[in-house]
């Protein structure tokens, strides 16, 4: 065997051991990186049966908890997001006044994800609608077509998110049902925060579900119900 | 008019040329300083927010995707038809339709929050998304105009024309259907959701895209010292105005149909009547300026003069973006309805009429949209043969 078949030999086994070298850390990050555990099930139905009446006017916690929890600003410039609402409606014929929080309802048939372009605005198989940050182009198509002006596009450049809840300029955005305190087995952080334990939150599935037992036992609306989108969220004493 | 040039109007026209060059290159220039800012401020810097999420950009591009198509009747009259008139003027048509679907796309795609995510949108179709339906028949659109300009500017190709005419026809029907589903598909929001849209749209495609066909071939023609004959000058009045007089019908129908329904008076009162900028936009922009002037500047006895026509044109075309404007702006900033019955207020303008002021940022763009259309048109004309040519006798 001549030299230069040796250091033909010899070069080769250097560069599949230095590309291997290379390779290695990042296939095993990228192992790491893949989810664990299963995905979202069809089986569960996660909702939010909010009792009305015992929502305080003037009281804006779950607001503020829905705020600190996704790295809101909390303002409320024309500009800035706003995941969840208070609104306060009058009864123009009889004056009664109510007091509730809007939010992204997770329709059943949500027209957001019909409309999107890119599939980016997408419906989880446990019924969360989510909006994919990497796939949105931004075009607020979204956001013409859903009916409880639940999506917020992001104005600004950010700063301080929370790692937990990814964000970015340019895309539009909207309540996950703090899917990430879900998927930890936890409630969204505006349920947990409201001091009347008005926002019940739960699998609509599960017929022994506090939210499954209470949607059969009182008288429940879905705003707009007309449109037939069959939202996740439903409305006591309306 | 003297029809032969000398060499200073030629050195004339030639300094002209570049100077028309140099304005239209500096307006995308100005565009595309707007799309930087915007990119690297965001959308805070344009008057666009959460309640109108569309805004200038949206009224430049749709203007220039429906006059796009609309303006391919001239060459569907051409082909299809066999009005030898129309099919002396299908390429300069067909120019005209390929520069404002390029200037109205880039405006489109350079106001989405991330442009530079595009190649997600070219590679990702969601198939019950109107948007993506209108990335492929805008895109095959350009492709299958640009095969029959093929056809008739290569005499090899002419065989083919009339195939390739008739996929241009059905094509941009589709297309403006497209458009008109856009808004057609918004089932909460009181403006839009109709199925008298799409049709709308067409209709109103052709007055736009024979306006600015109009307008053009009125300029061509002055380039080159030349009158267009009045018996053909007179056919063009006479559809334009037919297409003007379709459009406000349609206009028309869809808003008193809205009126003839109690839940949606509140919204027609709104634009029609009390709503500020929107009415007098709808009345005064559109109906009078962009309709009722043009008519009276069509048809009027004792009005003959080509320029008179050309006048109409350009009002139909500033009609067309009053009702753009009344249309996607005001349509926004009704609120949605959530609890019928109630008064309802909140931190999100719920039940609030929202407010709406472009930025100068969001007018750049959109000028900068129509410039690209302007210098694909200025630049085609100058070095190809888009000058309509007539036979001598006219048998249709």
């Amino acid at each position: 065997m001549s030299d230069m078949d040796m250091d033909r030999r010899n070069f080769l086994k250097t560069s599949v051991g230095a590309a291997a070298v290379a390779i290695a850390p990042g296939m095993m990050l990228y192992s790491v990186a893949q989810a664990k555990g299963e995905g979202a099930s069809s089986k569960v139905r996660w909702g939010m049966l909010i009792d009305t009446n015992q929502c305080k006017p003037g009281c804006n916690d779950c607001v503020t908890a829905c705020n600190n929890e996704n790295g809101l600003s909390g303002e409320t410039k024309a500009t800035d997001s706003q995941w969840i609402r208070k609104i306060d409606i009058k009864d123009i014929s009889t004056g009664r006044e109510i007091s509730l929080p809007m939010m992204c309802q997770h329709c059943e048939h949500p027209p957001c994800v019909d409309v999107c372009p890119t599939n980016a605005s997408m419906k989880r198989a446990d019924g969360i609608v989510l909006v994919d940050k990497h796939r949105c182009i931004g075009c607020r198509y979204c956001m013409m077509a859903c009916p409880y002006k639940a999506r917020s596009f992001v104005h600004e450049p950010l700063t301080g998110q929370n790692p937990d809840v990814p964000r970015g300029k340019g895309t539009v955005e909207s309540c996950t049902l703090c899917v990430h305190r879900i998927d930890v087995g936890g409630k969204p952080a505006c349920s947990e925060a409201c001091p009347n334990q008005a926002i019940v939150f739960g699998d609509l599935n599960d017929e022994n579900s506090e939210i499954a037992q209470k949607v059969r036992s009182v008288a429940s609306v879905q705003v707009r119900a007309d449109l037939r989108l069959n939202p996740g969220v439903r409305y006591q004493g309306i | 008019m003297s029809s032969t040039p000398t060499l200073e109007s030629l050195q004339f026209k030639n300094r002209l040329y570049w100077l028309l060059l140099a304005i239209g290159g500096l307006v995308a220039a100005a565009g595309m300083y707007a799309v930087h800012l915007m990119e690297h401020h965001g959308h805070i810097i344009t008057g666009m927010n959460n309640q109108i999420v569309w805004g200038m950009p949206h009224v430049f591009a749709i203007f220039l995707i429906v006059a796009a198509s609309g303006v391919l009747n001239v060459a569907s009259i051409g082909s299809v038809f066999g009005k030898a008139i129309y099919k002396a003027r299908a390429p300069l048509a067909s120019l005209l339709s390929i520069a404002m679907l390029a200037g109205g796309l880039t405006v489109l795609m350079l106001d989405l929050g991330r442009p530079d995510r595009i190649i997600v949108a070219a590679t990702n179709y969601n198939l019950t998304s109107v948007f993506a339906w209108n990335v492929l028949l805008y895109s095959g659109m350009v492709g299958l105009v640009v095969v029959y300009l093929w056809t008739m500017m290569e005499r090899r190709m002419n065989p083919y024309n009339k195939a390739a005419g008739i996929g241009v026809f059905v094509w941009r029907f589709v297309l403006t259907t497209g458009t008109g589903l856009i808004f057609a598909f918004l089932t909460a929001r009181q403006a839009y959701g109709s199925a008298l849209l799409p049709p709308m749209f067409i209709v109103l495609s052709f007055a736009w895209g024979m306006a600015v066909f109009h307008l053009v071939q009125t300029s061509i023609y002055m380039w080159n010292e030349k009158v267009i004959d009045p018996a053909i000058l007179q056919r063009k009045k006479h559809l334009l105005g037919v297409f003007v007089l379709g459009s406000l019908y349609m206009v028309a129908t869809y808003h008193l149909t809205n009126a003839y329904f109690s839940q949606q008076q509140g919204f027609e009162r709104f634009i029609l009547l009390d709503g500020g900028i929107y009415p007098s936009l709808f009345w005064w922009g559109y109906v009078l300026l962009g309709n009722v002037l043009p008519l009276v500047l069509l048809y009027a006895p004792g009005i003959q003069r080509d320029r008179w026509a050309a006048l109409a044109a350009l009002l139909i075309i500033l009609g067309g973006f009053a009702l753009l404007y009344v249309f996607i702006i005001g349509g926004q900033a009704w609120p949605l309805n959530l609890f019928p019955g109630y008064e309802v207020s909140s931190t999100f303008a719920d039940g609030q009429i929202s407010a709406y002021s472009p930025s100068i940022y969001e007018f750049l763009l959109g000028l900068g949209g129509l410039s690209i259309a302007f210098l694909i048109t200025t630049v085609s004309v100058r070095v190809l043969n888009f000058m309509p040519q007539d036979k001598p006798y006219i048998a249709d």
